[in-house]
């Protein structure tokens, strides 16, 4: 039987929801289902992972795997791939995995398939082009195969198996200790996380400048439950952190609402909310692609819209 | 600091894409250098500025890709580096970095810079598997860079803010468009690029085998993705924000 790997991440001891994911539709394949995870609390995450569907957990709580970059991870990857040989490795579209991915690729000469939204089985993943709009089937070659999978793509669905723990005892050389985090800037924001929130909320250029976020958050505060995004032009433009991008790169969110204000619609964007159950928007321009996805489409000035908005979910919600 | 900066001459990315049986149509497209790349440009002009070296564009596609490395070269890159050859088409991400990694390690580099992915294939793993094959660590996502002579110190984005990472050269970084803001090319500058050298390379000029460019991905179906119909679009007469909250109301969120 096949062996297909999930690579799991491990950050501050919580398992990446995307691996789990993953992993629910990994056990779908009906392969022999494993899944590798690296660094502090890995040992701990086992016992999740065998819930949704590994058979088999290789974990190390090695610091160095948190410390240096992508080198040490693809090392001890590799050589677990020597002594296992999986016929299919798929990881998460997130920023360590991407690291990590493709420096396994360039060891075991694996041809690497990125963005995939599908796993038609452990040798043919789907993806879109052109924004969303082009649906391909890629066929892989070669073993291993390595596949980089969208977040949010599955649902994850717990399968209550046990995965049987596997220490990974792997030398990492000195040589490959070289890219080292020596600061940590991370917070999360307060509310629901983005990529959880039942609604979201998000601007763009159209706010016009970096202090009209503020009506944002204002209106996910009168809402509730709500978190605030952006695109990545004015993440670029250094309005909002980071944090807050939605898209290609960035978040993929998929909530029930998504209301977008000032945004326009590039496909970048498109990409990471398309999801999403009902999407309204607002915009100056008639012509913008965002009103094409748009349950309810308002053509008009977001700035003059947002503080009515929010005085009328104050005066409804009493 | 020499450096070797990767770039790639993609169509233009305001323009609907097209394929061409199973690839992108490149074919009489117009094309451009990718937007990404302009920011990696910049930044190995800006390092080249405070540690003096040369800054060389490295790329690989068709012919026409050599507008690409002009526009690179009109920003003030010293010399271009292009690999083409008809045995590439099609190339995935591996493969690419297989070439690039073959015609960087022929330079004497301290630093190889690339975007953190292209704007139209956004594989996004290139660069760290470039790294891999060159033997030297990556700083990927950076929108800050501090560089001594011999050692790099970056911020490194990620999801909730960034990480501060530091290395010793030779190394690798990807840069975002936070980075910095790409110059324009001056009257100048366009002029000068003209005569700067190209070296044009192929696949067996590189020592590469038939075997290393060899595609182990192919599309095999392509279909209409289900397209997710326009709704109502109304023009704001002030009661646009009443309007939202019934939209609101009705699915049970206020």
């Amino acid at each position: 039987m096949a062996k297909i790997w999930v690579f799991a991440e491990v950050n501050n001891g919580k398992v990446d929801t995307a691996a789990l994911e993953i992993l629910t539709k990994a056990r779908e394949l009906g392969g022999e289902v494993e899944a590798v995870a690296l660094g502090p609390g890995s040992t701990d995450a086992a016992k999740e992972l065998g819930q949704y569907g590994a058979t088999t957990v290789y974990a190390s709580d090695d610091e160095v795997y948190a410390d240096y970059v992508a080198q040490p991870a693809a090392h001890a990857l590799h050589e677990l791939v020597k002594e296992h040989a999986p016929e299919l490795i798929l990881f998460a579209t997130n920023y360590d995995s991407r690291d990590i991915a493709g420096r396994l690729s360039a060891r075991t000469g694996s041809t690497l398939m990125s963005n995939c939204f599908d796993i038609l089985g452990t040798d043919k993943a789907r993806t879109t082009i052109f924004g969303g709009a082009t649906v391909v089937d890629v066929a892989l070659e070669g073993t291993p195969k390595i596949a980089l999978v969208r977040p949010k793509s599955f649902e994850p669905e717990a399968s209550g198996g046990e995965a049987n723990v596997m220490p990974v005892e792997v030398d990492i050389p000195d040589d490959l200790k070289k890219a080292k985090r020596v600061e940590r800037h991370e917070e999360q924001a307060s509310g629901p996380k983005l990529e959880e929130a039942p609604i979201v909320i998000s601007g763009g250029r159209g706010l016009q400048d970096a202090s009209n976020f503020e009506l944002l958050d204002q209106l996910a505060g009168a809402i509730g439950n709500a978190a605030v995004g952006a695109t990545r032009a004015v993440v670029d433009a250094g309005w909002v952190p980071y944090a807050y991008q939605i898209g290609q790169t960035g978040t993929t969110v998929k909530p029930g609402v998504y209301i977008a204000f000032g945004i326009s619609g590039a496909t970048q964007h498109i990409v990471g909310m398309k999801g999403a159950k009902t999407i309204i928007a607002v915009n100056k321009d008639e012509d913008a692609p965002i009103f094409q996805i748009a349950d309810l489409g308002i053509v008009g000035d977001a700035l003059k819209i947002l503080p009515q908005l929010i005085e009328e979910i104050k005066t409804r919600k009493g | 600091m020499n450096i070797a900066v990767c770039v790639k001459h993609i169509p233009d990315p305001n323009l609907p894409g097209e394929l061409d049986g199973q690839r992108l149509k490149r074919e009489g497209v117009q094309g451009t250098l990718d937007p990404g790349d302009e920011f990696g440009v910049e930044t190995a002009l800006q390092l080249k500025q405070a540690h003096e070296g040369e800054v060389t564009l490295v790329s690989m596609g068709p012919p026409q890709a050599l507008e690409g490395i002009r526009r690179g070269l009109s920003m003030g890159a010293d010399k271009g580096v292009l690999v083409s050859d008809d045995s590439l088409q099609g190339a995935d991400a591996l493969i690419t970095a297989r070439v690039l990694a073959a015609a960087i390690k022929r330079t004497d580099f301290d630093l190889v810079i690339a975007g953190v992915e292209s704007t139209d294939g956004y594989t996004g793993t290139m660069p760290s598997t470039l790294a891999e094959l060159l033997g030297v660590p990556q700083l990927t996502f950076t929108n800050a860079i501090e560089a001594t002579g011999d050692a790099l110190k970056v911020h490194r984005q990620t999801v909730d803010g960034y990480q501060v990472v530091e290395c010793s050269l030779p190394a690798l970084i990807t840069v975002t468009a936070g980075v910095n803001e790409p110059r324009y090319a001056s009257f100048k500058g366009i002029m000068a690029a003209k005569k700067k050298p190209v070296e044009e390379l192929s696949v067996a000029d590189l020592g590469l085998s038939a075997d290393d460019v060899k595609v182990a991905q192919n599309i095999v179906d392509i279909s209409q993705a289900e397209e997710r119909k326009a709704g109502e679009v109304i023009e704001d007469d002030g009661s646009g924000a009443a309007k939202i909250a019934d939209y609101l109301k009705e699915a049970k969120v206020i």
